[in-house]
């Protein structure tokens, strides 16, 4: 099967898609920087959209650093970030993100995506959940499936491209079942071109 | 004062196969989950109850559907017992839905209760039958005269702690929700509840008059906090029994479906 560009991908799909991203774990970083320049600046900057990363795996502030080095700009982007206060990393908080106590405070997190979607409407809006990996570490399965059932299908009807970055395993766990039914398409990024 | 055009009146979207024979116009809460949870609003003229212990967000809904309605042209009044005018117009201007000049055109009007009980000379501890009488018709006189359409009483708790007998206690509710429903006014009553499950006032008889109950509690799951807002009650509406959570934002308050996890109560 030929490689395609993971940006090309995802600015093919029509408003409203949910697509699960699929790390894995060996190449983690290239991965990681792969995902973040085809959604921050292919996808985010070329169609200028506003995306409101949810960050529960690395603070907002990380991600924050390297979206500079793709050149994103602050107005583009906002964050709700629920890793870190409790990782007591919470000293500097970022102009540009928001700060949620916990990964386990899923309605909070529901949200405060709520509150930055009407703070900043925009013709294009990208949600992306980095990752389900991590909030399925705080979190129970049949908790963290309503969440995504509620969370995505709502993104969906107001036309908002979700993004959900998962770190794929050998085998199929139940995390990749609970995002197959809210899904409309997995992109694995090994095979993926980057 | 100066008060903008009155918004026209709204109709609410029902239910297709559920819709009621009658319709009844709706007071826009303007808070937008709300809304929807309530199936277009509060049914115009509608007295409801809005209970909750403390730090639930009680003053801060009420506060908000007043902004809203005078937004809308509809003049609004918060008669406040407990907080001065002074202090809660301090606090609103943290939120950006509101502006100060709602208060300078008279779209917003903030009354101190206790100033109204020092003019009328109502200062014993215990009101007399006679006095809730001069009460009611000092607040009807007011809502009157200035044309208004929404009215917050923060809290009743405070104004049952002069009335003591329930009887009076009922007869001040039905006689200023009638007062109130005549002239189309929709109005909120805080009252401050403890922990007590199933009890949403100071006497329990409060509940039973309303129209509506909100309620508003603090519910826990694994040490972490949420603030819970469910509609126990509202006549004329076939409005959600659901839990929601709720967050007080700058722009307003936002509400989340209250996740279950499969279990009763919440995870």
């Amino acid at each position: 099967m030929p490689q395609v560009d993971i940006g090309e991908r995802l600015r093919a799909l029509p408003s409203g898609s949910a697509v699960a991203l699929k790390l894995d774990p060996r190449e983690y970083a290239d991965h990681y920087f792969a995902v973040l320049n085809a959604t921050l600046r292919d996808v985010g900057s070329e169609t200028n959209a506003h995306t409101i990363y949810l960050t529960v795996t690395n603070p907002a502030a990380f991600v924050w650093t390297l979206a500079q080095a793709l050149d994103v700009p602050q107005d583009r982007i906002s964050f709700v970030d629920a890793i870190s206060h409790i990782m007591m990393n919470y000293a500097n908080p970022l102009p540009n993100a928001t700060y949620v106590e916990s990964p386990r405070a899923l309605e909070e997190i529901m949200l405060r995506i709520e509150y930055l979607l009407r703070k900043f409407p925009h013709p294009r809006s990208i949600v992306v959940i980095d990752s389900v990996n991590s909030l399925a570490i705080h979190n129970q399965p049949e908790l963290l499936s309503e969440f995504f059932h509620i969370l995505i299908n709502n993104l969906k009807a107001r036309g908002v491209l979700t993004l959900v970055l998962e770190t794929s395993e050998e085998e199929t766990t139940g995390i990749e079942q609970m995002l197959n039914l809210v899904v409309d398409e997995t992109i694995d990024v090994a095979r993926a071109g980057h | 004062m100066e008060v903008p055009p009155a918004a026209p009146p709204v109709t609410p979207a029902t239910d297709g196969l559920l819709a009621p024979a009658i319709v009844l116009e709706r007071c826009l809460t303007g808070i937008e989950g709300l809304d929807s949870i309530l199936e277009g609003g509060i049914p115009r003229g509608n007295m409801v109850l809005v209970a909750g212990s403390v730090g639930t967000g009680k003053t801060t809904l009420c506060l908000e559907f007043l902004v809203r309605g005078a937004e809308r042209g509809e003049r609004s009044l918060f008669l406040s017992v407990t907080e001065a005018s002074r202090k809660l117009i301090q606090n609103l201007s943290t939120f950006e839905f509101f502006h100060t000049d709602l208060v300078e055109n008279g779209s917003l009007v903030f009354v101190d209760l206790p100033q109204i009980y020092e003019r009328l000379g109502l200062g014993r501890e215990e009101l007399t039958t006679e006095e809730i009488g001069i009460l009611l018709r000092s607040i009807r006189d007011l809502v009157r005269s200035l044309g208004i359409r929404r009215l917050v009483l923060d809290s009743l708790t405070s104004v049952c702690y002069r009335i003591r007998r329930e009887e009076q206690i009922r007869d001040f509710m039905l006689r200023l929700g009638q007062e109130l429903n005549e002239v189309g006014c929709t109005s909120l009553l805080v009252s401050e509840i403890g922990p007590t499950p199933g009890r949403y006032s100071l006497h329990g008889v409060e509940e039973a008059i309303v129209d509506g109950v909100i309620l508003l509690w603090n519910s826990r799951r694994m040490g972490d906090i949420l603030r819970v807002l469910q509609i126990v009650k509202m006549r004329g509406t076939a409005h959600s029994h659901a839990q929601f959570v709720i967050e007080l934002t700058p722009i307003g308050l936002l509400m989340a479906p209250h996740l279950k996890g499969g279990r009763e109560g919440g995870a």
